[in-house]
């Protein structure tokens, strides 16, 4: 059962235990000797295999009993082809797998030598059987998981037809609305036939107007069942997922003008890897972006050769963000014209929506311009001075700056793909949850949160400023009174915030250019760096809504609360960061900063580094602990070298040594010793500036 | 010893001396009986019927009709009263019987078909959770009864009748109610269980849902503070916290619950709902009718040493001459036997001049009030289709504007062995203190379930389609009656109550407990027996 230890069933007395004891040493030893024999004499005896049984039958975890029998039964099967002994032979192992299940109901070799047996494919199925079996085990445990598996894996078997399922589990949770498992397999069902666009679920709005009918109930009877809310944030989910796949935002901006110099009022400036990223920004996870499905034209470069990349680089191949990068060729050969790139997405069908299956895209091209100032051709190698970001204010803001604002943020016409339904279930809810909420219930007020993020989400761009900015300000209530009913929970509701902040901060103009900034200082209008954003002061534990800052260069994210730094990745452009005063607790959630090529200033000083001995974000990264990441013998040997201790610090190293940082702050962290700052040396040897002092 | 006009012999009984005498088997007599011998009292339990159970029994039919009309038996006394040497020493009070029972009225004069054994304690049932099942578990009582549940509970509300939502997941599937009422009543009920749970468990962080101030208040008023809309608010006070009484009159000298009071009815209830895996709803019937609890607790006593005469009236007490003390009785046989306690059965009493000798305390409550009405009725038909044991509420005023107190009807049927297989009896009954009004309470409520055939009202009765089903059961037969209520009495001789007109058996097992522990104040009531 749920949450209860196992315990047996029956007190046992000292005599009876130790007697049962022995017995299963004896059949075990049997067991063994019988497997040894099988190996020698290939040979199966039947007294042999029901040692195995009553073995199975006493303890069903023994899996190399299981195996013995997989091996016997296989065995078997070839001495005989008469469907009789087939069937009788069958009919004993799924007998012994009963019997196993009586005694463990949540034996994974038990079920598993069942589903085994049935792979195999050789007597008809008796479904009834199969489903009887179900009911008995699942009314004695309802969320026995291996029940629930099985019962997708015999639904499968018989074919049983998708919406015929889900009328099995309306009378299921018309028992126990309480049961979470009920509720899961519900929502798991119901997102499979929406995106599959089964017979008669085509009407996606009808369906789901009907089962958030079904599910008020469930609400209303108990609104502390987690499980009633869960579902209706699936059925948000569904309800708000766009229809159209289509981008949000790309760097560069459409009809910008790159220039490519050294020393120039206004343009870009890169390094020598001679290479210029795009990015796209999609408005939801996508895969399939590829060199055929989009296309980029120009003379420069041929569209074959793009590698097209998720960012975060995932397995999955499923990302939101997506980069490839141009490599130009050598200044020289250029001829002094301006290219003309032009990034084209059609209507194949080849990029898919992850979440739900979709395959229309809205068409879309954009185009830039490439040209190359013959000023200076050779590149200021990087400049020596040290960047203060105290220098870094908010004077107002450049036209510059609020140009690549508006261009970055493709059409918004193109974005507000929401249908009309789409809005009315979105206000119908909020009115219901307004109407029916209890003081201090947090399922009221998370879920109503939630609704009005996904309320504004679907606001056309005409909507009055000051109507958003109430919704905002709701919003961020309902969070802050969150974080006071349910602390256990803080830093979920945090990081909610923190995107809901962000959204404020980037939605507009007006409240956009009170956040730019333009940096007087020498070095950055040397390196021409613009974009200057400035974030200080707002207590954000994470960052979002990325693709409205796909032009930053300089970010000043310092006396927040980040924790992680997600999401940075898709500014690929940027060149100075400021993280000071956080309460980033490990180098691996930096990670993101490895996708930045152009990264030169970073400062990480007064944050938590080191604090903590255990590092709880260890596994979400890439590293030697889960062998995404090589060090090579070589590479370590040559540390060892120059008798620097990289024992305890080599996430570190996997971090900085493929970045090219020219200053670097890490003071006040307390993994920042000594040894720390020699290995940093070694690591980087770019490095130009280290805590204010000069290196090199 | 002269001859005597009894048609047996009776028995001699010995030894004649006892500590307990208990006279009629009821339910509280039978409980005493238990209570006394497992605390090692010797006891002798008497009953003058040829079977247990006294005004709480099971009857066939005919013996039911007999029982309600029998005029109380004169004292005879059949034998001489020889000088012996006793009767120097003690007065002879005889035992006076009283009406129980009056105004009983049957619809037609034969009986219907098929054996039935009906209660003289209905409708009563019994909640999973209450304290009696936990006295049956513990006393072993419950080897010897076997239950059938009650599955749904239904209550009128303007005109119709709705089912009762009486767990999270009725609440869920009902049709019936909005969103909002749904809401407010699973609100409730979480409230409820929040608050029992925090006071078992004082936490210093939490403090407890209700505050003490509130749980003082008449609990209508508490509900509609919450804003509960009246439906709502009508569920829980009659079909849930089961009141007797209009809670909205505003006369307080009727019994107004207390939020406290309420809380706990309701926690019984919701706890009693799935209390036992089996068991649909929350409250369940004995199989062969009422009767037979106090038979399962007699069976109790007398496997703990209690004595056992059944037929065996008592004439007349025994009073010592000198110091006015309650020495004894006298048995119809003549023998005399002595005890220092005795217990009779309601229906009897001392003529007054003796009542003061005992120094008996009376602890008489004159605010309730002294009656109930009751009806029991012979169907053809079920109330609600695909139920068999069904529950139904008549809150005050929903069957005409009079109506003060609620009136409660219990359907069982033939599962539980009482009746024959498609054949299905209704138990009625209402606390009143006018008996026409009491009457005409469950005439009412009769005409909303059933289709009266014969006029057992004298009006025309207007047969209305405001059932549940699409035709209404027949009456095959049907009696109406009233019983006096009575209070239990301390004291070297004790009175039982008679049955009251709540539901359960909470208020009688409590004053019974309340009568024993004034008997004997060391003794622990009924402990745990080891089950065999």
């Amino acid at each position: 059962m749920h949450g209860r230890p196992r315990k047996p069933q029956r007190a046992v007395d000292a005599a009876a235990a130790t007697a049962n004891a022995s017995k299963l040493q004896d059949l075990q030893s049997q067991l063994i000797h019988n497997h040894h024999l099988r190996l020698d004499f290939d040979r199966y005896t039947n007294e042999a295999i029901s040692v195995c049984s009553k073995l199975l039958e006493i303890n069903p975890e023994i899996n190399t009993a299981w195996n013995y029998r997989k091996f016997a039964f296989q065995h078997n099967l070839h001495e005989t082809t008469n469907s009789e002994h087939i069937k009788s032979l069958v009919d004993d192992e799924l007998r012994v797998v009963e019997m196993a299940l009586r005694e463990n109901p949540k034996s994974y070799g038990a079920w598993y030598h069942r589903k085994w047996i049935f792979s195999q494919g050789l007597a008809d199925v008796d479904f009834d059987r199969e489903f009887l079996l179900l009911d008995q085990l699942l009314q004695a445990d309802s969320r026995n998981f291996h029940g629930w598996n099985y019962r997708w894996f015999v639904s499968k078997l018989k074919d049983v037809p998708d919406p015929e399922e889900l009328e099995v589990s309306k009378e299921m949770v018309m028992t126990n609305f309480s049961n979470y498992s009920v509720w899961h397999n519900r929502s798991v069902l119901l997102s499979r036939l929406l995106n599959n666009k089964a017979e008669g679920f085509f009407e996606r709005e009808g369906i789901l107007t009907k089962e958030y009918g079904f599910v008020h109930d469930a609400l209303a009877a108990g609104s502390k069942v987690q499980s009633g809310w869960f579902y209706h944030l699936c059925l948000l989910h569904q309800t708000i997922t766009p229809n159209e796949i289509s981008l949000i935002s790309s760097w560069p901006p459409h009809e910008s003008a790159l220039v490519l110099s050294a020393i120039r009022d206004t343009g870009y400036y890169f390094t020598n890897t001679r290479k210029l990223p795009i990015v796209l920004y999609f408005n939801q996870t996508v895969k399939g972006v590829n060199s055929s499905s989009v296309i980029v034209n120009s003379m420069l470069f041929k569209n074959e050769e793009l590698v097209w990349k998720p960012l975060p680089p995932t397995k999955s191949e499923k990302a939101a963000c997506w980069v490839t990068y141009l490599q130009f060729p050598d200044m020289k050969s250029w001829e002094a014209k301006v290219y003309v790139i032009e990034v084209k997405i059609d209507h194949s069908e080849a990029i898919i929506s992850s979440c739900s299956g979709s395959r229309s895209i809205h068409p879309l091209n954009f185009r830039f311009t490439l040209s190359l100032n013959y000023d200076n051709l050779e590149f200021a190698e990087s400049v020596d001075e040290l960047l203060d970001w105290t220098d870094v204010e908010s004077l107002g803001v450049e036209s510059n700056d609020l140009v690549s604002f508006d261009q970055s943020k493709l059409s918004e016409d193109l974005v507000s793909g929401f249908s009309k339904w789409q809005m009315q279930t979105i206000s119908g809810e909020i009115n219901l949850i307004e109407t029916l909420s209890k003081e201090n219930c947090k399922f009221d007020k998370l879920t109503l949160a939630r609704l009005l993020i996904a309320h504004n989400a679907m606001l056309s761009h005409k909507t009055p400023v000051t109507e958003r900015q109430i919704h905002f300000r709701e919003v961020l209530e309902l969070f802050d009174d969150l974080v006071k009913l349910d602390p256990k929970h803080s830093k979920y509701y945090e990081d909610e915030k923190s995107l809901v902040l962000m959204n404020q901060v980037t939605f507009d103009k007006k409240s956009f250019s009170n956040h730019c900034s333009s940096s007087r200082n020498y070095i950055s209008s040397k390196l021409h760096l613009h974009g200057c954003m400035q974030l200080r002061n707002l207590s954000l534990t994470r960052i979002g809504y990325v693709e409205r800052l796909l032009w930053v260069q300089v970010l000043d994210l310092s006396y927040n609360k980040l924790r992680s730094i997600e999401g940075i990745e898709a500014l690929q452009l940027l060149t100075c960061l400021n993280l000071r005063n956080n309460q980033i607790c490990s180098f691996t959630a930096l990670q993101p900063l490895k996708l930045l090529s152009y990264l030169k200033v970073l400062d990480i000083s007064f944050n938590d580094i080191g604090a903590h001995p255990v590092d709880t974000a260890r596994y979400l990264f890439s590293s030697p602990s889960t062998r995404s990441v090589e060090l090579d013998k070589e590479f370590l040997e040559d540390y060892c070298r120059s008798k620097v201790d990289i024992t305890n610090n080599w996430e570190a190293i996997c971090l900085f040594r493929d970045l090219q940082l020219h200053q670097l702050d890490v003071k006040n962290n307390a993994v920042a010793d000594k040894n720390f700052r020699d290995l940093l040396t070694k690591a980087l040897p770019t490095l130009m500036w280290l805590d204010g002092e000069r290196l090199r | 010893m002269t001859g005597y006009s009894f048609p047996h012999e009776f028995p001699t009984i010995d030894p004649i001396s006892f500590d307990l005498i208990v006279y009629g088997s009821g339910l509280p007599e039978s409980l005493l009986a238990a209570a006394a011998s497992s605390a090692g009292k010797t006891v002798l339990h008497l009953d003058p019927n040829p079977f247990y159970g006294s005004h709480f029994a099971s009857l066939p039919l005919p013996s039911f009709s007999s029982s309600l009309q029998s005029t109380p038996p004169s004292p005879s006394k059949t034998y001489t009263d020889d000088g012996s040497a006793s009767s120097s020493l003690y007065h002879a009070v005889d035992l006076e019987h009283r009406h129980v029972y009056s105004e009983v009225e049957f619809s037609v004069s034969s009986e219907p078909p098929g054996s039935f054994i009906l209660d003289l304690s209905g409708p009563r049932v019994l909640y999973c959770a209450d304290l009696m099942v936990d006295l049956m578990l513990r006393s072993g009582a419950s080897h010897h009864v076997e239950f059938k549940s009650v599955e749904r509970s239904l209550f009128y509300w303007e005109g119709q009748l709705f089912s009762v939502p009486g767990s999270r997941q009725d609440i869920f599937t009902d049709r019936s109610l909005t969103l909002a009422e749904k809401r407010h009543l699973a609100m409730l009920l979480e409230l409820v269980q929040d608050h029992i749970a925090s006071c078992k468990v004082p936490s210093e962080e939490e403090s407890i849902p209700i505050s003490p101030e509130n749980l003082e208040i008449p609990f209508s008023d508490y509900l509609r503070e919450q804003k509960i809309s009246p439906k709502i608010r009508t569920i829980i006070l009659y079909a849930i916290a089961l009141a007797d009484y209009d809670q909205d009159c505003g006369d307080t000298s009727r019994k107004l619950i207390k939020t406290k009071e309420g809380i706990e009815r309701i926690s019984l209830y919701i706890s009693s709902h799935g209390r036992f895996s089996n068991a649909v709803g929350s409250f369940i019937y004995p199989i062969y009718g009422h009767g037979e609890l106090p038979q399962a607790f007699c069976r109790c006593a007398a496997v703990k040493g209690a004595l056992y005469v059944l037929r065996m009236p008592v004439i007349s007490l025994l009073i010592d001459k000198v110091n006015n003390q309650f020495k004894g009785i006298r048995l119809a046989s003549g023998q005399e036997i002595f005890s220092q306690q005795l217990v009779m059965e309601p229906s009897l009493t001392v003529p007054s001049t003796f009542l003061s000798s005992f120094g008996k305390e009376d602890f008489y409550d004159s605010n309730l009030t002294s009656k109930v009405a009751k009806g029991i009725c012979v169907a053809n038909g079920t109330i609600l289709q695909d139920s068999s044991n069904i529950l139904v509420i008549f809150p005050p005023r929903s069957l005409f504007s009079e109506q003060l107190t609620t009136v409660r009807a219990l359907q069982v049927c033939s599962n539980v062995a009482i009746c024959p297989s498609g054949m299905f009896v209704v138990y009625l009954s209402t606390y009143c203190d006018d008996a026409s009004l009491g009457k005409d309470c469950i005439l009412g409520a009769m005409r909303i379930l059933f289709e009266v055939r014969d006029s057992i009202s004298h009006e025309e009765c207007v047969s209305s389609n405001k059932g549940v089903g699409a035709s209404k059961p027949t009456l095959v037969w049907c009696v109406t009656y009233i019983q006096e209520l009575t209070q239990a009495s301390q004291g070297a001789v004790c009175s039982s109550p008679m049955p009251d007109g709540s539901l359960d058996y909470q208020t009688m097992l409590k004053s019974t407990m309340k009568l024993f522990s004034s008997m004997y104040p060391e003794a622990e009531f009924i402990p745990a027996t080891v089950s065999r």
